[in-house]
């Protein structure tokens, strides 16, 4: 019978299964980070296990880490404490971690695909829930909870019920100033925030294939603001051009012998999924987010909604309170609207195909007065690379603050964030009241919106950018 | 954990859909390295803004169960969410449907999460609303929960997860008893990648 992509991937990886119990799934890499294992580390040393595979885990230091001033110690104690508990949990525990002062040291899911240990066919978890990043290699990837955490580093394995399919298929070919991101904030305004609970994604079609590994990361990296835990895009010469070479991607027979087995993978002609949504590429607009969840987006020539003119109770009220939090009225052009903070960054968005997209439309020209552009790599390779092309340069000449890695203004728990009332456009991946900071108000858009929103001081339209 | 017994709760409308984890608790509190201490940070920012919002007043300090709207604790995968809900007080959710992580995550701590259709739950947010004191009776085993008007309304959950909260017991033993099973598949399929040696 013909299989899906995450058919294949799900029995391959199933250990055991007994009657009327979920299956127990083997785990081929286990990402970690500062935030979401200390408690289960925790639980091992309580329970006197130890990590059954450390040389399958990896850890880095993101979510709470500064991005500026590394030579100096954490201001933060509570930040401070618990880096220096992981640090001392790796060291316990053998697992290997790429620490502050790491030149590989970055968000965790920048890195993963960045080193070459994201691969294709792989079961892959963090606790963080955009794991989902991973699928865009045909990588079954989850986010899961501090207590999986430390099933996963006892067991190798987590306990699993099969998930649902659900095809997304992309059509058409982008215009001119559309991307990933778009694409992306499109399908989750068309689905809801839930329309892909109790699913796996896969997308498909020709809008996808087009696209470059980093813009497929950025799809999957939001599979999750549409209530799906995992996203996946089936692996093809763009995926595998990708990885060759990379630090811990297969090298010699090894990889002819992966490449061999990861050409098996795609879903085979005919599989059946679940679910199928369409949609065309070529008539998506730039998107940008009005309220309060990631699936609140219009094109950004829209207007937000008027709740009174909405049938639904519930999106009636949301939308109201999605306005009265945001401060913007009833039918309300998006354009134009005045903006005090710029980020940049993100595992949405912070690889070097954003940061070039930004600074083309940065290059020559100022941010405006009354906006602050933070611009923050998402590892400390990117960083390199985009100093050696002179990205930071054109950054910093236009006025932009120009950062050290890690996920800053996205969860504000490192003293990156908006002062209560203030409006960000941001590339990151969550609008949730609060999110970049008590009080802020978040527009999700793509790095060409937001680098065009930074010159214009209010939400603009990269396209007039863009030639 | 301890064990689920059957229990009987005061309601705490709130009545909103959609509410993610950030909400719940925001990620300016993830700096902690244990459990403990988080229910305070319970809903935090919704409660410096409104002094009349629900968790500030005393009936949520009686409350067991929370009514809650729509697709509840959507977006990040923080466990910190069900840690601040039960060390608030809660000892279940009920919702017309929660999100896939919240949901594995509740359930790991003994959080109950109840899924019931749209009548039910209409019908328990006005009762919420209107009578503070009132009760329902959660029973895991039979998994029911009995309105004050006696009728008994069953909710969905997994089997195998019943089991682990009626004995009180996680999944880590399970997993470990399977030990034999895991090396068996690694040696079948080892896979390639080794994430050691670090790289400098």
């Amino acid at each position: 019978m013909p299989q899906t992509l995450f058919e294949k991937i799900w029995n391959a990886h199933v250990v055991a299964q007994d009657a009327g119990a979920p299956a127990v799934l083997y785990i081929d890499l286990h990402l970690v980070h500062e935030v979401t294992s200390p408690q289960a580390f925790s639980g091992l040393r309580a329970r006197g296990l130890q990590v059954r595979r450390p040389d399958k885990t990896v850890a880095t230091l993101d979510h709470s880490t500064p991005t500026k001033d590394l030579h100096l110690p954490i201001a933060d104690p509570l930040a401070a404490k618990q880096v220096a508990q992981l640090e001392a949990n790796c060291a316990e525990f053998g697992v290997p971690l790429y620490g502050l002062n790491s030149e590989r040291r970055g968000i965790v899911h920048i890195i993963g695909p960045e080193l070459g240990l994201t691969q294709p066919g792989m079961t892959i978890v963090c606790g963080d829930s955009h794991t989902s990043t991973h699928g865009a290699f045909g990588a079954l990837a989850f986010g899961i909870g501090t207590s999986e955490v430390e099933h996963v580093l006892a067991t190798q394995c987590l306990l699993q019920r099969k998930p649902k399919t659900f095809q997304v298929r992309m059509g058409g070919a982008l215009q001119p100033g559309v991307t990933a991101k778009d694409i992306i904030l499109a399908l989750i305004a068309q689905i809801g925030i839930e329309g892909g609970t109790g699913h796996v994604l896969e997308y498909t079609g020709n809008a996808i294939r087009a696209l470059s590994m980093e813009a497929r990361m950025t799809v999957c990296n939001m599979s999750i603001e549409g209530g799906a835990r995992a996203g996946l895009i089936a692996p093809d010469d763009t995926t595998f051009e990708y990885l060759a070479g990379r630090p811990f991607a297969p090298q010699g027979e090894a990889w002819e012998r992966a490449l061999a087995g990861w050409r098996q993978l795609p879903s085979d002609e005919g599989a059946r999924f679940d679910q199928t949504v369409t949609l065309d590429a070529g008539a998506l607009e730039p998107m940008i987010t009005y309220g309060t969840n990631p699936g609140m987006g219009v094109p950004i020539s829209g207007r937000t909604p008027d709740p009174d003119a909405l049938r639904d109770v519930g999106q009636k009220n949301a939308a109201r309170k999605a306005l009265d939090y945001m401060g913007l009225r009833p039918n309300q052009p998006l354009l134009g609207q005045p903006v005090d903070v710029v980020f940049i960054g993100s595992c949405t968005n912070s690889r070097i195909s954003d940061l070039r997209l930004a600074a083309g439309v940065l290059k020559g020209r100022r941010v405006h007065p009354r906006t602050r552009v933070l611009v923050v790599p998402g590892s400390q390779q990117i960083k390199r690379q985009a100093e050696q092309e002179g990205l930071d340069t054109v950054f910093k000449a236009a006025g932009a603050e120009w950062r050290e890695s890690g996920c800053s203004l996205c969860i504000a728990m490192n003293g990156d964030q908006l002062e209560p009332g203030q409006y960000a456009v941001s590339t990151s991946n969550r609008n949730f009241e609060g999110r970049q900071g008590r009080g802020g108000r978040t527009f999700l858009a793509s790095p060409l919106t937001a680098a065009a929103s930074a010159v214009e001081g209010q939400i603009a339209d990269a396209r007039m950018y863009t030639g | 954990m301890q064990p689920i017994k059957t229990f009987a709760a005061r309601l705490l409308p709130l009545p909103s859909e959609n509410i993610d984890t950030d909400q719940i608790i925001p990620a300016r509190y993830l700096k902690v390295t244990d459990k403990a201490g988080l229910g305070d940070a319970l809903f935090t920012d919704w409660r410096a803004r409104d002094p009349n919002f629900i968790l500030n007043q005393p009936r949520a300090k009686e409350a067991g169960i929370l009514v809650a709207g729509d697709n509840f604790g959507c977006g990040s995968s923080r466990e910190h969410a069900p840690w601040a809900l039960l060390g608030f007080g809660f000892k279940a959710v009920i919702s017309t449907s929660f999100a896939d992580i919240f949901r594995n995550n509740a359930l790991k701590n003994g959080l109950l999460p109840i899924v019931v259709d749209e009548a039910t739950h209409q019908q328990l947010m006005s009762l919420a609303e209107e009578d503070p004191s009132a009760q329902i009776t959660v029973d895991l085993a039979a998994q029911t929960i009995t309105l004050p008007d006696g009728r008994a309304v069953t909710f969905p959950m997994d089997g195998f997860v019943k089991q682990m909260l009626l004995q009180g017991v996680d999944e880590v033993g399970y997993l470990t008893a399977k030990a034999d099973a895991i090396a068996q598949y690694e040696q079948a399929h080892g896979g390639t990648l080794r994430t050691q040696p670090s790289l400098s």
